[in-house]
């Protein structure tokens, strides 16, 4: 599915969107665009509708940081920015187990990660015009944005 | 008392003997910022792999250089977070063995309170107090009310400046790390460019993401322009913005609690030399307040600083067991 949002408030309300469909579940989300595409402002609400309490900040540095969301589950936020290259295995997978996992540039590390996940890509327009690709790429992940409306 | 400090949170191997909190005895750093420049940033597993390298070697090499052996040792204390987790768990794993082979007390110690901590190495901490901790992984201002209680007053809602630095040089070509070559060619150029002013909520919350989106779209506007970049003014509009964004949540703070008695500096991005120029700008400001910047020893990672927190922190009665695990998002105390 791929649409265009125009505003920073609409990119929340999408993300809050999401959180919804997602809330209590076990799935991984991949969130990819450019440096400014606008994934921290989405992942900071997306936590935010998750009942995070505290602040969601870069993950860049530490490539990882989880947190946890109102139902006690973890929300694991990655950022693999920085494994340009690396090969090896980084044991990721603990992470997807339990809870939510959201990994921004998710291509870096694509081989580690689950086949059934939601993709969601922000292509920046002019301003703060976004076009959202967002698909499912297996059942279960197809059952969970079944409940999508635009 | 002799503190043995070992650090390894991130991208620098170091142990350091620390006799009575002021005295380094010794402190080796080993550093992998040359491994990592070929990747534009620290690469975790290969950062793990390096740090057990490097370990074994590192505290021989500060025994030695301190005239010491592991029965003048009175402490074992160690970075338990937050940090690079397979990287911290390679420091807490040869404390937790140090501490059981010679029968010496283990005390866990936090990154971001040793990088206020090392303040004391030049100096006699005065409290109240507010600290700016900036780095590569942190952007936090840090109110003391006493030595041990910490309160986070704000910290950044993104990126950290260290990052926002890193990744501003990256857009620009310049390689990794990015700080000192801006803060360089900034001296070079005037703050001309008119770039996104970071937004945030909290009083003294800080923001790097929008500063540095809005270095990458001014330089994709002006190339579909067809226009030249100054790369000096540029360097210099985006540290001036970024800075100035600090500085005013440090003038809130300030002036919100009259109380503080002192403000210091720690962490890496201390060593950028237009913050150590606002700083004296404040001195002046603010003339019943002591102003410490360290010098950059005491600043960039190093194990000195575990010394010194781990002095303080056994002091107050911190103690782990064998139990003692790293924690990648330690909450500081």
């Amino acid at each position: 599915m791929k649409f265009e949002i125009h505003s920073i408030e609409e990119t929340q309300n999408f993300a809050q969107k999401i959180a919804r469909l997602c809330q209590g579940k076990t799935v991984l989300i991949t969130l990819d665009g450019d440096l400014g595409a606008g994934k921290t402002t989405w992942t900071k609400a997306f936590g935010k509708a998750l009942g995070v309490k505290n602040t969601i900040n870069s993950p860049t540095f530490t490539i990882l940081k989880s947190y946890k969301q109102a139902d006690g589950k973890p929300l694991h936020h990655i950022d693999a920015y920085r494994l340009e290259g690396a090969s090896q295995d980084l044991g990721f997978e603990d992470c997807f187990d339990e809870g939510i996992t959201v990994i921004e540039w998710s291509h870096f590390i694509e081989d580690q990660l689950p086949e059934d996940h939601i993709s969601i890509a922000l292509e920046e327009g002019v301003d703060e015009d976004r076009t959202i690709t967002l698909e499912a790429t297996g059942k279960e992940s197809q059952a969970i944005l079944e409940g999508y409306h635009d | 008392m002799i503190v043995l400090g070992i650090e390894s949170s991130c991208d620098e191997t170091a142990v350091a003997l620390v006799k009575d909190k002021k005295e380094v005895l010794s402190s080796i750093v080993a550093s992998q910022i040359d491994v990592h420049k070929e990747f534009g940033g620290v690469v975790p597993e290969v950062a793990s792999r390096i740090h057990i390298e490097n370990i074994s070697y590192c505290i021989e090499a500060a025994l030695k250089e301190a005239h010491c052996t592991m029965d003048d040792v009175d402490v074992v204390a160690v970075t338990k977070g937050p940090g690079l987790i397979g990287c911290l768990h390679v420091g807490v794993q040869a404390a937790k063995t140090l501490a059981f082979a010679y029968h010496k007390p283990l005390v866990p110690v936090h990154h971001l309170a040793a990088h206020i901590y090392a303040n004391e190495l030049v100096v006699d901490l005065k409290y109240p107090l507010l600290a700016l901790v900036v780095s590569g992984g942190n952007t936090e201002l840090v109110y003391m009310k006493d030595e041990t209680s910490f309160e986070i007053l704000g910290e950044t809602q993104d990126d950290a400046i260290g990052e926002a630095y890193d990744k501003v040089a990256r857009v620009l070509g310049l390689g990794y790390p990015g700080g000192p070559k801006i803060d360089k060619m900034a001296k070079e150029g005037n703050p001309v460019y008119e770039l996104a002013k970071p937004k945030t909520q909290g009083r003294y919350d800080f923001s790097f993401s929008g500063l540095k989106s809005s270095v990458l779209q001014f330089t994709k506007r002006m190339e579909r322009q067809g226009k030249t970049i100054d790369l000096n003014d540029l360097a210099c509009s985006f540290q001036e913005c970024a800075l100035d964004e600090i500085f005013s949540r440090i003038h809130y703070a300030l002036d919100d609690h009259p109380e503080i008695r002192h403000f210091v500096v720690g962490g890496g991005v201390s060593a950028n030399s237009r913050l150590r120029e606002k700083v004296e700008e404040l001195r002046k400001e603010y003339p019943n307040i002591t102003f410490t910047v360290p010098p950059m020893s005491c600043c960039t990672d190093n194990a000195g600083m575990i010394g010194v927190a781990g002095t303080i922190a056994y002091q107050s009665g911190r103690r782990a067991d064998d139990s003692l695990t790293a924690d990648a998002s330690w909450e500081i105390q």
